[in-house]
Parts: C-alpha cells; sequence; structure tokens
C-alpha cells in the first residue's frame, strides 16, 4: 500500500516542509502520494509532480478549500484513508491542525512529532522539551505520523509524477473562515532559515533595530525567546522553542539569551551556534560552538559591521 | 453558558527529568508536579469569559490517578465552579483522553471545551482536535483570543507567520495557545479555601469508553550531547571561526 503526505503550499509551490515529510515517508519503502488541498492549485501540482520520491499527486481543488478548515480536510482524509498504509504530515500548525481530527475519526493513534521512522510503526520522537527520546511502537494498521522537519532533508526535484483530481466532499458547516493576516518580512522563512538570527528580552525595544541588520547582512530570519515575545519585543511567531517553531539553521546567532530548557528544545539541534551574552554562566554558553562574554550592544554592531567588510 | 476546561497533572516546567535506570522511561518519582501551563492559560480564559458575562459556569476536569487532585485544587483556587476526577491507573494516551473526555462532555453538556494546545510533557498537541471530531463540534486551536458573537465563537488562531480567524458554531472546542491569557495569581487564602471545595470523582472505568494505549513505549533515551565549544575574544575571532566554519 501506498504512503499519502498532506501537502502544504502557497498557492504555487510546496512549503518546503512538504519536502522534508516527502524524505521521511521513503522509509516505508512504498509510493509517496502528496494530496494537494486548495481553490485552485494547478500550479503547485506541477511544482509537486517535480518532487523526487513522489509517485502520484491527487488535486482536491474546491471553492471551499481555498483557506481548508480542520473540519474540511478531516473529511478528505478519511475519504482517503482506506487506500493508505500511512498518512504524513509535516509537524506544522497546518498539520498539526488537521491530522488529530482525522486521527479520531479513524479511531487509530497520531505519533507527533517523529525524528526517526523505524520499521512499519515503530518511531523516535523527542519528549519533555527534547530532554528524552522515546522510542515508541504504535499498532499495526494505518499509521498517522507528523514528522519533525528539522531531522530531514528536503526532497529535491527530478521527479515526473502522475496527477489526479479528486472531487470534494461537501463543505462542513461546523465553521468558517473569516479571516488572515500575515506578517510581511522580506526576510527568509525562520523554519527553513539557513540563518538565524535570535534575540532575548534584553533587547527591549531595539530588537529590530540591533538584530535587522545583522539578519539583512546574513541574509537570515529573525527569532526570539518567549520573554521577548511575552514582553512584546519580538512578534509571536517568530519564537522559538518547544512551544514555538523548532529550527536547525547552518548557523544560530543567540544574543542576549539565557538558554533555558525551553528555548534549547527548539535550536539545539543547528549546525553551528554561537551565544553573545554578558553573563559568562549563561546555560546557552553549554550548547555554543562559540561564545561570546560580551554586552550584545556593542557586539552585534561590531559583528554586523564587521561582516561588512 | 458552560465552560468545561480539561486540565492535565504534568512535571513541573522547571523541572530537569530524568530516565529511569532501565531506560523504560521517565523517572517522575518525588518530582514536583503542576498543571500543565496551557491548561493554566485555558482555566484563566474560562475565567475571563465569565467575567465577562459570557459564561456562567465553569467546570475543570482531569484524569490520572487521585494525585491529580492537586490540578483541581488549583483550578478551584483559580476560581473555576466544580471541579470533577476521571480516576484511572491506566496510561493515558492522546485518543483515551479524548474518548474519556467525551464521555464527560456528554454528561455535561458545555457549550465551551477549553482545552491547552499540547501538554508540556509529552508535547503530542492533540486531544482537543480528537475531542472535536468525537463531539462532532467544530474546533479553533492555537487559540490567542476568543470571543462569542451570534452564537459562534469568533477564534483568532496562532499559525506560522500570522494569525487566522475562524467562526465556530457552538458547542466548540478550543484549544490555548500562549498569548490567550496571562494565567492570575493563586492566593494562598484562596489554595486554602479549595481545599475544603468537593471533587466529584468518577471511575474511568464506569464511563464505557475503551481507552487502552495503542502505542507501546518501547525506550528511552538521553538525547546525544553537544560537544562543549570555545569562547572566543573578540568579534574578529568570531568572524575567523565563522569562516573556518564556512557558515558565512
Ligand atoms: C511552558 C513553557 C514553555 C516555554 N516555551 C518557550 C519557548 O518555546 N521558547 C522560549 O524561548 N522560551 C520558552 N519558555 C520560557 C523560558 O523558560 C525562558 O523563560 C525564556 O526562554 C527566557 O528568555 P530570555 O533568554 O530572553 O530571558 P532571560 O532568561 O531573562 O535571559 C536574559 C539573558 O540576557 C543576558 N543579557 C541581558 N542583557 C544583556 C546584554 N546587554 N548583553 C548580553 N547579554 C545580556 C542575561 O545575562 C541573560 O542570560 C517557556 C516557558 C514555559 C514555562
Ligand atoms: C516516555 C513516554 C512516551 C510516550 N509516548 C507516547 C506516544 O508516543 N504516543 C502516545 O500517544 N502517548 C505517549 N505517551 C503517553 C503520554 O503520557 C500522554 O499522557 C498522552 O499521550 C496524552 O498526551 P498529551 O498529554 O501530550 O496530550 P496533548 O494533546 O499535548 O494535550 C493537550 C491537552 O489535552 C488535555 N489533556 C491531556 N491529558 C489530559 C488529562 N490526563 N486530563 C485532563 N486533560 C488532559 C489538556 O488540556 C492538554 O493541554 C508517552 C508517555 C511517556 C512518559
Amino acid at each position: 500500500m501506498s504512503i499519502l503526505i498532506l501537502a502544504e503550499h502557497d498557492g504555487q509551490q510546496l512549503k518546503q516542509s512538504t519536502r522534508q515529510a516527502v524524505t521521511a515517508a521513503q522509509a516505508w519503502n512504498a509510493p509517496v502520494h502528496l494530496l494537494l488541498l486548495g481553490g485552485d492549485t494547478a500550479a503547485v501540482a506541477a511544482d509537486a509532480a517535480r518532487v523526487a520520491g513522489v509517485a502520484q499527486v491527487i488535486r482536491v481543488d474546491a471553492a471551499h478549500l481555498e483557506h481548508p478548515l480542520a473540519e474540511d480536510i478531516a473529511s478528505v482524509l478519511v475519504a482517503l484513508a482506506g487506500d493508505y498504509q500511512a498518512i504524513v504530515g509535516a509537524h506544522t500548525a497546518f498539520v498539526k491542525n488537521a491530522l488529530p481530527r482525522a486521527a479520531a475519526l479513524l479511531d487509530v493513534a497520531l505519533i507527533a512529532d517523529v525524528i526517526e521512522i523505524k520499521g512499519n510503526n515503530s518511531y523516535v520522537r523527542p519528549i519533555y522539551a527534547g530532554n528524552v527520546l522515546a522510542s515508541v511502537t504504535n499498532a499495526a494498521g494505518l499509521q498517522l505520523v507528523t514528522i519533525r522537519t528539522t531531522a530531514f532533508d528536503a526532497a529535491g526535484n527530478g521527479g515526473s509524477a502522475a496527477v489526479t483530481t479528486l472531487a470534494a466532499p461537501a463543505a462542513g458547516t461546523l465553521s468558517r473562515w473569516v479571516a488572515e493576516t500575515r506578517n510581511v518580512s522580506d526576510r527568509p522563512e525562520l523554519a527553513t532559515a539557513r540563518v538565524v538570527i535570535s534575540g532575548g528580552r534584553s533587547l527591549g525595544e531595539r530588537f529590530e533595530s540591533v538584530l535587522g541588520p545583522l539578519a539583512q547582512q546574513l541574509n537570515g530570519a529573525l527569532g526570539a525567546t518567549r520573554a521577548a515575545v511575552d514582553a512584546g519585543f519580538a512578534p509571536n511567531d517568530i519564537q522559538v522553542g518547544q512551544t514555538g517553531t523548532v529550527v536547525a539553521p547552518e548557523l544560530y546567532i543567540a544574543a542576549g539569551i539565557s538558554g533555558a530548557a525551553q528555548h534549547l528544545a527548539g535550536m539545539k539541534d543547528s549546525k553551528v551556534i554561537v551565544a553573545i551574552n554578558h553573563d559568562p554562566d549563561a546555560a546557552i554558553f553549554q550548547v555554543a560552538d562559540f561564545g561570546i562574554v560580551a554586552d550584545l550592544f556593542d557586539a552585534v554592531p561590531q559583528l554586523t559591521a564587521a561582516l561588512k567588510q | 453558558m458552560k465552560a468545561l476546561v480539561a486540565v492535565k497533572r504534568v512535571v513541573d516546567h522547571n523541572v530537569r527529568v530524568r530516565i529511569k535506570a532501565d531506560g523504560s522511561g521517565v523517572d517522575t518519582a518525588g518530582v514536583k508536579m503542576s498543571i500543565n501551563p496551557f491548561d493554566e492559560i485555558a482555566v484563566e480564559e474560562a475565567l475571563r469569559l465569565k467575567e465577562r458575562g459570557l459564561v456562567s459556569e465553569i467546570v475543570a476536569v482531569t484524569l490520572g490517578e487521585a494525585t491529580s487532585q492537586d490540578v483541581l485544587r488549583h483550578a478551584l483556587a483559580m476560581g473555576v465552579d466544580r471541579v470533577i476526577l476521571v480516576e484511572t491507573a491506566t496510561e493515558l494516551q492522546p485518543l483515551g483522553v479524548a474518548k474519556l473526555l467525551k464521555a464527560v462532555a456528554e454528561r455535561e453538556a458545555p457549550q465551551l471545551v477549553l482545552l491547552g494546545k499540547q501538554a508540556i510533557d509529552d508535547d503530542a498537541g492533540q486531544v482537543g482536535q480528537m475531542l472535536a471530531a468525537l463531539l462532532g463540534t467544530a474546533q479553533g486551536t492555537f487559540a490567542s483570543k476568543i470571543d462569542i458573537e451570534n452564537g459562534e465563537a469568533i477564534v483568532v488562531r496562532e499559525v506560522e507567520g500570522g494569525t487566522e480567524t475562524v467562526a465556530l458554531k457552538l458547542p466548540a472546542v478550543i484549544t490555548a495557545d500562549l498569548r490567550l491569557a496571562e494565567p492570575r495569581f493563586v492566593k494562598l487564602p484562596n489554595l486554602m479555601m479549595a481545599k475544603k471545595k468537593p471533587i466529584e470523582t468518577l471511575a474511568a472505568d464506569s464511563l464505557g469508553v475503551d481507552f487502552a494505549p495503542r502505542v507501546a513505549r518501547t525506550a528511552a533515551a538521553e538525547p546525544p550531547v553537544r560537544a562543549a565549544g570555545i569562547k572566543v575574544g573578540s568579534v574578529a575571532e568570531l568572524v575567523q571561526k565563522l569562516r573556518e566554519a564556512k557558515v558565512i
């Protein structure tokens, strides 16, 4: 039997997280199908069909799927589930909203946030803010899984999948989409950026003015601690950590961050970690490859200037 | 309008958990336990909805062993009206939790069910969505704002890169994100008073629900530790190191 991936896209292209789910799904050694939901998925289907390792792309287009609601996504998944061995998605807000709903309707467990797929129904997943790796074995039968994106490389292009279309079940009547707001930024997306520059609450009102130029210089994304977000210095959607976004960039620069376990849970798998903190005993130095004991208001602008040369 | 809030007892967020010597799981013996932070936020939001006149009664429910009474006491001290303990010694997993909560919701018939978006021990983040599915109601996950208008719950949800607003028919299930509400400080006299309030106890086995575990835990291990790094003396040295590491 095949593997179905609940894809996420912006109307034009697949999200990188979906390409990471494609890589994870290869663990089952079975054909991988991508499920696209949307108002009009023609463009994104062309992108999806090129992904290496995808055998089939299934388009489900309907007006009410322009902004898909969990209730409607789950009913599509339930309709398709009988043909699949596993349904997989990335552990993102979009998938986390819908997949557990489908799991309950199908009366199966959902194994969340897995970092390794071992065999048909065995997995490894971090718990307790990443302080413990639990190995779990699910009951046999249909598997529902979300994957931690940072644990899997994104599948590249080179495939040529067949594209089929499927009629959407009727729209649900329980809820309706009202509006959305998007924080516009010309910086790369936090979850997939090659470089992330994060700041803590000590940046205060100068969060953007101090870190922004460094992000600009390195073409990086900005991240923040919960303390910085709670204090209103940084927008909520850039919180890195156990209860925010998990990132693993090539380079993570932590400026004025103490290194609480909940923060480390979201960044300690980064390739190279730099910590700037004036407290030599700050916990962040325990995970940093390169640490500087300095006032960040001096060190960050100096670093920005040095990189310009 | 009645609100039901699900609260879970978890290892306190300040505790650094240890793995049992035999690798079979996490050692929680003698460890400080607390109400799951997101559930405390859900309780707080229910209280605020009541203060705004939108909710008339708040019932908190927890599932677990008798020791879970302490999170119900905490909820009472915060100001909820009634509490229920669904008692079981069986290991609970998300689908089983959702099924038991469904049975409680059917008895209580709340218009609003509030949960945390995730429990900070297992980080599964799925009970609310499962419960909504089983109840056949609408869901609003990762809520940062809730309003009740014309018989609908208007929920602002935290999503990657921004927010989304959905309108839910009632009854509905909503899960709390961090920004929904800042929990109030629990005063000692309230905690003392909460100790005297009754806790309704139901045996999980009496609810006619199959909540047996579906997932077997086979091992628990420490993640690999990062090799210790170095401290550099200057920004210039840092830049040189980063160039050597080929990350800039
Ligand atoms: C349930 C729960 C979930 C949580 N989830 C998350 C999460 O997902 N992500 C997260 O980040 N946090 C999370 N937290 C919060 C976390 O526990 C910490 O409180 C938070 O990460 C601390 O943020 P901070 O480092 O900005 O602040 P602080 O801990 O206050 O540290 C500030 C640091 O800045 C340094 N500093 C101050 N001024 C300067 C200066 N001028 N130059 C250089 N250094 C300076 C100080 O030495 C200190 O180390 C969570 C907490 C709970 C309870
Ligand atoms: C090492 C280890 C590994 C485990 N691995 C798995 C696994 O892989 N898969 C698995 O299914 N389970 C596993 N479990 C079981 C786990 O203990 C959880 O109890 C269970 O999965 C419930 O999930 P959660 O609390 O993370 O739910 P979440 O979905 O994160 O909880 C969301 C909300 O549901 C409500 N809620 C949850 N539990 C209760 C409760 N008892 N009482 C009242 N409200 C509640 C709360 O409002 C909470 O905020 C594991 C346990 C351990 C210790």
